[in-house]
C-alpha cells in the first residue's frame, strides 16, 4: 500500500528520510506532479505539513516560508504590505487540470519563473537562502537572509531547479519587490513571428525597463498580439510608454491596456493559458535565444503543432502538439540542437512521458557531473529517483 | 607571523619541479610559462598582500585547448592548480604555494561575440570587467556588476567570487548577470554550460560555479547579459550628523518602495580619508555620508529624487547636494570609488566584507567601532548600504606582526558579529584563505560536509585551489 509521509517539522522530515527503506516521490499539493519524468516510487513524502511564514521583514524586502506554505498565502501577505514576488511564478493548475493549493516549496524546487524573468530574474535569482533535508537525512542550510552572500558553495542555486532530486526543501528565504503603482501593456496587432520578435528584442534593448515581452499568434479570429509590459510609478510608466512607442515606430495598430487588463493578460501568459487546451495535447517549453524563436517555429513545419506562443522576448516558446507518436520530440530536439537551447516536455500522456526524454539530454561530461552530484547528495537514491534523468 | 595557515608543502612535488616545468613547457607556447623567481614575484600574492607564497610555476595559456592540456597534465601528475584572473582578490583566493602552479587566464581577453538583439555577449575569461562594458558602451550598452576594481579585475575572477559592486542593488551580482561559461574540469575535459538562452537544461551548474572560488574548474569563456544604459543617472549626496541617522535613512528609502541603483555609505574617517585624496568636495563637518543614485528618464529621476530627498529630511539630513552636471556627478563618485586606494596611502588595511540585514546596519556600525577601538586600531567604513554589505577598513602597520594579529582578530570579531545578527561572513569578496577558518561560525559540520562532497564531485583529489574556503581541519568531515 502506498504511504504518504507528512512531516510536521523539519526534524521529523529528517527522521523520516533517515528511516526510509524505499524511494519516495516528493510533493507539495501535487498541482504540478506532471512536471518532470515519472518517478519510480510507491510512497510519497508531502511537505504540506511544513506550513507557514517564518519571517517577514517588509523594510528589508525579505521573507522566509516553510516549504508547504501555499503560494497564495505568500502573495496575499506580500500584497498587504504593497510588495510582490519578483519572479511571477506560474500556476500550473490550468495546464495540468489539477486542484489544490500550489506550495512555495515546489516553486523553488522547480525554479518556476514567469514573464518578469527577463527583467527581474528567475526564482533562483530571488531566493537567497534554503534549508533542506538531503538524502542522508541531514538538515542542511545554505545562503541566509541577505542579498549578497558568497560564503561557501552556492547550494541555493544548485538546489533550486533540481526538481526534488537532491533534497526535500523545508524552508525558503527570498527577496521581494515593491508592488508597482502602475502596470500597463502596449499591444501591437497583426505582426507575424519575425516582425513581432524584432519589436520585442528592440524593446528589450531599450532603456525603458520592459518587464514583459510576449507574442500571441493570431487565433480564433483574434489578431496576432505583440505584448510589452511597463511597470513602476504612474508618471514613469506614462513617460516610458510614450518613449517606447517612439523608439519602436511601428505601423501596427496599437492599444494600451490598463492595470486590470494587464494583470489578467500576463497571468494567462504566465500560466500558459493560450496553449492549455486541448488538455490531451503534449506541451513543450523551449528555451532559445530570443531571436531564434521564429526559426524554431519555422523548423517545425512538419509536426502536428496546434498552437504556440512566445514569452521572454521570443526566448521561451510554448508548443502544443498533438499527442501522436513522440509528440514531436525528435524534430523539436533536432531543431534545438541546431539553434542552441533546450526543450522540456511539460505535459504529455504517460506513455509518451515514459518513452521520450522529458529534459534535454546532457552531453556525457555534464551527465557524469550530474550523477555525481545526485550520488553525493542522495547516495541511496531515495528522493524522487528518475525525476530528471534515469536514476537522477 | 602569519596567522593564517597553509597546508604543508608536498616535498615530492617540489622535488620534481624540473620535470614538471619541462612537461608544462611542451604544452604552452614559451610566453605562457613563467618560472624564474624574479618574474614569479608578481604572482606571489593578490589583494591580500600580507600573505605571500611563491608558486611552483606560473602558466598563462592562450587558448582553451592549452588550458585543457595543462589541466590534464596536472591531474595526471598530482600537481595542484590555483586559478587566477588579475589577482585582485581581497580574500587571498588567488594566492598559491610552493607545490602548486598558478594557472592564469590573463592572456585570454578577447571579445568573441556581441549580440545586441539577444542582449548578450561572449568573451574570453581573462577580459577585464571594464573592458566588457567598454566594448559595448559606444552602442549604449553596459555590463552591470561593477566592482571598484573593475579596471583590473577579470570576469574569470568575478565569476570565481560572485563579485558585486556599487550598482548591484538594482542589477544584482555576477550570478544574476551570467548566462553561460566554457569551463575546463580537472582532467582536462571541456564543458559548456548555458549560452544565449535564459536557462540551461539539467541542474543549475552555472549557479554552482559562480562563487566557487576556483575549486570546480577553470573558466575560459563567459556569456554575460548586457543591458541598455539608462537615459540619465543622477547621484545625490547626503550628509548626516550621525551614522545612526544615515543608517535609518537607508532603511526608510528601501521601505518606501523606491529602488535606487546604488546607496553607498561613508563614515567620518572614510569621508576624511577620501576627501584628502580625491578632493571631491565632501562636507567635512558631518558624521556620515550617503551617495544615493537613481536613473531612468529625466522626468523619472526628478520624481524619484524628490521622494528620496523628502525621506532624508525626515531623518535630519544636514547637507543635500544634488549633482547639476555630469562633472559634479563624477566628482561625487570619485571620492567613493577611490576609497580603498586612498586608505592604502595612509595605512595598510584589511577590508572586511560581511553582509548584515539592513535593519542591523546602525547597530553593527556602532559595534564595529567599539571592537576595533578595543584593539587600539582605527577603522573607516565605506560600503554598499542598500544591500547591507559592509566594508570596514581596519588600518594597521603591515610590518608590525602584533598589529597584524590585532587587525585580523578585530576583523574576525566583526565577522562573527555579522553572522550573529543574521548576516554572513562575506558578501562579495569570497572566503579565500582569509575567512576560511571562520566558516564554522556560519555553517554546521553537516553543512560544510555537504558542500565539500559536492566540491569533490568535480575534483576528487582536491587539486584545485585546495587551501581555500573550507577550514583545513574540517577536511575529514567529507568522508565522515
Ligand atoms: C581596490 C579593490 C577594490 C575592490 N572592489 C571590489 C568591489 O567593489 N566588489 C567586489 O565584489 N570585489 C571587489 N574587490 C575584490 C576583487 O577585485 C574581486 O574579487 C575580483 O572579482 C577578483 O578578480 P580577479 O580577476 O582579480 O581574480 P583573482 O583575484 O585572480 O581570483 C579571484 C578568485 O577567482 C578564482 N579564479 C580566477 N580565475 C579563474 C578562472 N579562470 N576559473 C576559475 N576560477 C578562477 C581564483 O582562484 C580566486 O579564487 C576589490 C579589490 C580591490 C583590490
Amino acid at each position: 500500500m502506498a504511504h504518504v509521509f507528512t512531516p510536521k517539522s523539519e526534524t521529523e522530515a529528517a527522521d523520516i528520510v533517515r528511516g526510509l527503506t524505499a524511494p519516495v516521490s516528493i510533493r507539495g499539493s501535487g498541482t504540478r506532479s506532471g512536471l518532470g519524468r515519472t518517478v519510480d516510487a510507491e510512497d510519497a513524502l508531502s511537505t504540506r505539513g511544513l506550513d507557514g511564514i517564518s519571517f517577514y521583514e517588509p523594510a528589508e524586502m525579505m521573507m522566509s516560508v516553510r516549504a508547504g506554505t501555499p503560494v497564495s498565502v505568500v502573495e496575499q501577505t506580500l500584497a498587504a504590505k504593497g510588495q510582490m514576488l519578483p519572479f511571477e511564478p506560474a500556476d500550473h493548475r490550468g495546464v495540468y487540470g489539477t486542484e489544490g493549493e500550489p506550495t512555495f516549496g515546489a516553486v523553488a524546487a522547480c525554479n518556476i519563473s514567469g514573464p518578469r524573468r527577463i527583467q527581474a530574474g528567475a526564482a533562483r535569482d530571488s531566493i537567497v537562502g534554503l534549508r533542506f533535508v538531503n538524502g542522508r537525512g541531514e538538515i542542511i542550510k545554505s545562503g541566509g537572509r541577505v542579498m549578497k552572500n558568497v560564503t561557501g558553495l552556492d547550494l541555493v542555486k544548485l538546489t533550486c531547479g533540481s526538481y526534488g532530486s537532491l533534497a526535500v526543501l523545508t524552508e525558503i528565504t527570498f527577496k521581494v519587490l515593491p508592488r508597482p503603482e502602475r502596470a500597463s501593456t502596449l499591444v501591437l496587432e497583426g505582426l507575424d513571428d519575425m516582425d513581432a520578435v524584432a519589436v520585442l528584442t528592440r524593446a528589450m534593448g531599450s532603456a525603458f525597463e520592459v518587464s514583459g515581452a510576449a507574442y500571441l499568434p493570431a487565433h480564433d479570429g483574434e489578431p496576432a498580439r505583440t505584448l510589452l509590459r511597463l511597470e513602476g510609478m504612474a508618471s514613469s510608466v506614462r513617460d516610458r510608454m510614450t518613449a517606447l512607442q517612439t523608439v519602436l515606430s511601428s505601423t501596427a495598430s496599437i492599444r494600451i491596456l490598463d492595470d486590470d487588463a494587464t494583470a489578467a493578460l500576463w497571468r494567462d501568459v504566465r500560466d500558459g493559458a493560450f496553449v492549455a487546451m486541448p488538455a490531451d495535447n503534449a506541451l513543450w517549453r523551449v528555451s532559445v535565444k530570443p531571436t531564434q524563436g521564429p526559426a524554431l517555429i519555422a523548423a517545425l513545419a512538419d509536426i502536428p503543432l496546434d498552437r504556440y506562443f512566445f514569452d521572454w522576448s521570443g526566448g521561451l516558446v510554448w508548443l502544443s502538439v498533438a499527442p501522436t507518436g513522440d509528440a514531436g520530440a525528435a524534430p523539436i530536439r533536432a531543431a534545438v540542437s541546431e539553434l542552441g537551447g533546450h526543450a522540456t516536455l511539460i505535459r504529455a500522456p504517460d506513455h509518451i512521458r515514459r518513452s521520450v526524454d522529458v529534459f534535454q539530454p546532457l552531453p556525457g561530461a555534464l551527465m557524469k557531473i550530474t550523477s555525481g552530484i545526485k550520488q553525493s547528495s542522495d547516495p541511496r537514491r531515495l528522493l524522487n529517483p528518475g525525476v530528471m534523468y534515469p536514476g537522477i | 607571523m602569519s596567522a593564517i595557515a597553509f597546508p604543508p608543502v608536498d616535498a615530492a612535488i617540489v622535488a620534481r619541479r624540473p620535470a614538471i616545468l619541462a612537461g608544462l613547457a611542451e604544452l604552452v607556447e614559451p610566453a605562457g610559462l613563467i618560472s624564474s623567481e624574479a618574474e614569479m614575484r608578481a604572482y606571489e600574492t593578490d589583494g591580500l598582500t600580507a600573505y605571500r607564497r611563491m608558486p611552483l610555476a606560473v602558466v598563462l595559456p592562450a587558448t582553451t585547448e592549452e588550458v585543457s592540456r595543462v589541466m590534464a597534465f596536472c591531474h595526471a601528475n598530482g600537481v595542484k592548480v590555483v586559478p587566477r584572473g588579475a589577482g585582485t582578490s581581497l580574500a587571498g583566493g588567488a594566492i598559491a604555494h610552493e607545490d602548486a602552479i598558478i594557472l592564469g587566464v590573463s592572456r585570454m581577453s578577447r571579445v568573441i561575440e556581441i549580440d545586441y538583439p539577444n542582449r548578450c555577449m561572449r568573451v574570453e575569461a581573462g577580459i577585464t570587467n571594464l573592458a566588457i562594458t567598454g566594448a559595448v558602451s559606444p552602442d549604449g550598452f553596459f555590463y552591470a556588476p561593477d566592482p571598484s576594481s573593475q579596471l583590473a579585475c577579470t570576469i574569470a575572477g568575478n565569476i570565481g567570487m560572485n563579485s558585486g559592486g556599487a550598482h548591484c542593488l538594482k542589477y544584482g551580482v555576477t550570478t544574476n548577470n551570467l548566462l553561460g561559461v566554457k569551463m575546463v574540469v580537472i582532467d582536462g575535459t571541456v564543458v559548456e554550460i548555458g549560452g544565449g538562452a535564459l536557462d540551461s537544461p539539467g541542474l543549475d551548474l552555472l549557479g554552482l560555479i559562480v562563487g566557487s572560488e576556483g575549486q570546480i574548474g577553470i573558466v575560459t569563456e563567459a556569456t554575460v547579459r548586457i543591458l541598455r544604459s539608462p537615459e540619465a543617472v543622477q547621484p545625490v549626496l547626503f550628509g548626516f550628523d550621525t551614522s545612526e541617522e544615515a543608517g535609518s535613512c537607508v532603511a526608510a528609502i528601501i521601505e518606501s518602495g523606491i529602488i535606487p541603483v546604488a546607496i553607498e555609505f561613508m563614515d567620518k574617517p572614510a569621508i576624511e580619508i577620501c576627501e584628502a585624496y580625491a578632493k571631491a568636495g565632501y562636507p567635512l563637518d558631518v558624521g556620515a555620508l550617503l551617495i544615493v543614485e537613481v536613473e531612468g528618464l529625466a522626468s523619472d529621476i526628478e520624481a524619484q529624487l524628490a521622494k528620496i530627498v523628502a525621506i532624508a529630511r525626515l531623518h535630519n539630513v544636514r547637507v543635500v547636494r544634488e549633482s547639476q552636471s555630469a562633472m559634479e556627478a563624477a566628482l561625487i563618485w570619485k571620492g567613493r570609488k577611490s576609497a580603498f586606494g586612498a586608505t592604502g596611502r595612509i595605512a595598510d588595511y584589511i577590508c572586511m566584507d560581511g553582509t548584515v540585514p539592513t535593519s542591523q546596519l546602525s547597530y553593527v556600525l556602532k559595534r564595529t567601532g567599539e571592537i576595533v577601538a578595543s584593539y587600539g586600531l582605527r577603522v573607516a567604513n565605506v560600503f554598499h548600504a542598500g544591500d547591507g554589505n559592509m566594508h570596514p577598513l581596519i588600518m594597521y602597520n603591515i610590518n608590525d606582526p602584533e598589529e597584524q594579529r590585532k587587525a585580523e582578530e578585530a576583523g574576525n570579531d566583526i565577522l562573527r558579529l555579522c553572522v550573529e545578527v543574521g548576516g554572513c561572513l562575506t558578501g562579495e569578496h569570497g572566503v579565500g584563505i582569509e575567512k576560511r577558518d571562520l566558516m564554522h561560525h556560519q555553517f554546521s559540520d553537516l553543512d560544510l560536509a555537504h558542500q565539500m562532497r559536492i566540491r569533490s564531485v568535480f575534483d576528487r583529489s582536491w587539486l584545485l585551489n585546495p587551501a581555500k574556503v573550507f577550514p583545513l581541519e574540517s577536511r575529514h568531515l567529507e568522508t565522515a
